[in-house]
């Protein structure tokens, strides 16, 4: 991880010998990950303490993490990819949606088997994206736009497809969602262990490829990024084109989940995926974040919705308002840094 | 010569084309609905296409009319959808509590609490980017995430339905053979425009859209312009909540105003008002926002399945952005535009090379 604070392009904090330690530290830009990985961790105890005897503690509770929200973690991976480049991605809870629609009608319907579909599907994931950042890049049309006009646009080729949901029926994609990896303490399901492959590929990515960099650069400052001779277009046209391949991939492994397709499935999931990007300390203007700080925020948001499972009285409501007051503490705390930083 | 450039002049203006969409929408209707234009009496009250596509187009009007104004100092405000969701509940939630829910004093105070929840919203959302200085996009999330929250807790997670024949003036009732709620938007709008375009205050908004820092050291007090923005198009989406929850007799937390930021925003940008801010038109996207409600209505006559409303949506938004790109104008009609008038790009509106990003502060 440290390899990536000396990225050229974005400055680390002043890093004078005369700078209190406290300064310091909170000009670390490592500061929102371990704060976040904190919060989870205290939020992981409180749990403990309180439904000890519901079986809280067990390690597939924890797993669970993992089974539940695997979708989200990959839609937030890509959401990440995005948000460093200094741009957003609105379409990405639409894009699931049509994933699991094309994928159920493809399956289901037109009867061809998951091996042919699931290409398909990230294929035209990936595509949307790609058009999307062309669009973006070419005609210097606002991301917020283009990706607005990408969610009405898939939303509304799920409902082309068809306005009723398809349960899916099929054996392949049945037994695909019923494996499970035993971990020893636990198990994993199919999808959990694509996320993790994902986190980790994305992790390497970002922080060990040039292409990574690159994304950082542009995120940090395009200007300068371009007067630097970096592939400009290309680069943004590729982060497009990760997130939908990332949101493709998310509506697959969310198909798998709820063996359905449905044309509202996912809606508004862009905003849990930017909330989980901005919870692991990702810089919204660009430049500056983990990936694995995105792990810590898909966490925590699970872990918030597992809890109130957990309690049982509590309504789905509180799930908003809470991801709110944290979306709303992380944004202050992103806040302090950079003024940190300017000053 | 003269029509030439006369006409160079009429497809310059800024709201040629939002015009030219809407009437070319309008237009695609009477093949299908031979009397789309017709406008008939029944009962004292004017029917016909048009008044309809004003009448339910009217909380989109208001929620676009107050995002302008945001957009133009170079915000955005992502929580309108959320606070209309909270107004229609608290008004709703309050009227439901009382035992006669036709007194007009209760009304009017159901009103004043909704309203006065929309302009903590705003008063929130300001603070947030003024004082904060937090990117306006991700200062609004946060209502526009935990807003609906808000909204379900407030009437309990389930929908509450009312009785209340004063409340259903605003949304559902007529007034001089025209829907009352038409009138409040003329109202809004006509204000709007009274304190934008004949006192300094537009140009205010302007500056500070275009350099908030700039426009701080000649003296304007470019927070407090930032504040009451946002507090406005608060109160504009908190008057289109007490509409919409008037028009459904009803207060859903989860599905009322969903959405309609993203519509709003779209008016916005079809109006012609550029995202980075610095210049607005209220007339523009008064027309973007009836572009929208034409369109759904249009998709409805002509009988194409209503599912198919999105993607006509996202046809249109590309359209109008890539129309409004001067990237794209020159890329399309470069040579021809090059050869008629050098001096092409300077007429065009939005700066092609402006800042990447839309936070300014």
């Amino acid at each position: 991880m440290s390899t990536t604070t000396k990225t050229p392009a974005t400055p680390g904090a002043p890093e004078r010998r005369t700078t209190s330690r406290s300064a310091r530290l909170l000009g670390d830009r490592r500061l929102p990950v371990l704060v976040t990985a904190g919060l989870f961790l205290v939020m992981y105890i409180v749990g403990l303490s309180r439904y000890q005897n519901y079986g809280f503690g067990d390690s597939q509770v924890f797993l669970n993490l993992f089974i539940d929200n695997g979708y989200l973690l990959v839609a937030a991976v890509g959401a990440t990819f995005v948000i460093m480049s200094g741009g957003i991605d609105l379409s990405v809870g639409s894009v699931i949606g049509f994933t699991t629609m094309l994928t159920a009608w493809l399956v289901q319907d037109v009867g061809l088997p998951l091996l042919v579909v699931i290409p398909i599907s990230l294929a035209v994931g990936a595509f949307g994206g790609f058009l999307m950042g062309y669009v973006i890049h070419n005609f210097e049309i606002q991301p917020f736009i283009v990706t607005l006009a990408g969610l009405f646009l898939f939303r509304g080729l799920c409902l082309v497809i068809s306005k009723e949901s398809i349960a899916i029926d099929d054996s392949e994609v049945s037994s695909l969602a019923q494996t499970r990896v035993p971990l020893g303490v636990g198990d994993l399901s199919i999808g959990a262990v694509v996320a993790l492959v994902v986190l980790a590929a994305a992790f390497y990515i970002l922080h060990y490829t040039r292409f990574g960099r690159r994304v950082y650069a542009i995120g940090g400052n395009e200007q300068s990024a371009l007067l630097m001779g970096l592939p400009l277009g290309g680069t943004k046209i590729a982060v497009y084109t990760m997130s939908g391949f990332c949101s493709a991939l998310a509506g697959l492994l969310f198909m798998l989940y709820i063996q359905s397709g449905d044309p509202l499935h996912a809606v508004g999931m862009e905003l849990d995926a930017i909330a989980a990007v901005v919870i692991g300390g990702t810089l919204l203007t660009g430049g500056s974040g983990y990936v694995l700080g995105t792990l810590f925020g898909v966490l925590v948001l699970g872990l918030i919705k597992s809890i109130i499972q957990f309690e049982g009285t509590l309504s789905s409501w509180w799930t908003k308002i809470a991801t709110g007051v944290l979306l709303c503490a992380f944004i202050l705390i992103q806040r302090v840094m950079t003024t940190r930083k300017k000053n | 010569m003269t029509t030439t450039s006369r006409w160079r002049a009429l497809t310059h203006h800024h709201l040629f084309w939002p015009v030219a969409v809407l009437v070319a929408l309008l237009l695609v209707n009477v093949p299908f609905t031979p009397d789309f234009f017709a406008i008939h009496m029944t009962n004292g009250h004017l029917y016909g296409s048009l008044v309809s596509i004003v009448l339910f187009g009217s909380p989109l009007i208001l929620v676009a009319v107050g995002m302008t104004l945001v957009i133009a100092t170079g915000g955005i405000d992502l929580s309108v959808g959320a606070v209309v969701a909270i107004t229609g509940a608290l008004t709703c939630s309050y009227i439901s509590d009382q035992a006669d829910q036709g007194a007009l004093s209760s009304v009017l105070l159901a009103m004043g609490l909704g309203l006065i929840a929309a302009v903590v919203c705003g008063l929130w959302n300001g603070f947030l980017v003024a004082r904060m200085g937090i990117q306006p996009i991700i200062a609004t999330l946060i209502i526009m995430v935990a807003g609906r929250g808000v909204a379900q807790l407030i009437t309990d997670g389930q929908i509450i339905t009312i009785n209340s024949e004063p409340y259903k003036l605003i949304g559902g009732g007529y007034w001089l053979t025209l829907p009352f709620s038409i009138f409040v938007v003329a109202a809004v709008v006509a204000v709007t425009v009274l304190l934008t375009r004949r006192t300094a205050l537009g140009l205010l908004v302007e500056s500070v859209g275009g350099n908030a820092e700039a426009s701080r050291l000649v003296g304007i007090r470019s927070m407090r312009i930032k504040i009451m923005v946002y507090v406005f198009c608060a109160v504009c989406a908190g008057i289109a909540g007490l509409m919409i929850s008037s028009n459904t007799s009803a207060a859903d937390g989860n599905n009322a105003g969903l959405w309609i930021e993203l519509d709003a925003i779209l008016a916005v940008v079809i109006g012609g008002t550029s995202l980075l801010g610095g210049r607005f038109s209220i007339g523009g996207t008064v027309i973007g926002a009836l572009v929208i409600q034409t369109l759904t209505t249009t998709i409805y006559t002509i009988g194409v399945p209503t599912q198919t409303n999105l993607v006509f949506k996202a046809a249109v938004v590309i359209v109008v952005c890539l129309l409004q790109s001067p990237k794209f104008r020159a890329k399309v009609f470069g040579a021809r535009a090059k050869a008629a008038a050098p001096a092409a790009p300077a007429a065009v509106a939005e700066p092609a090379d402006s800042a990447p990003k839309m936070e300014v502060s």
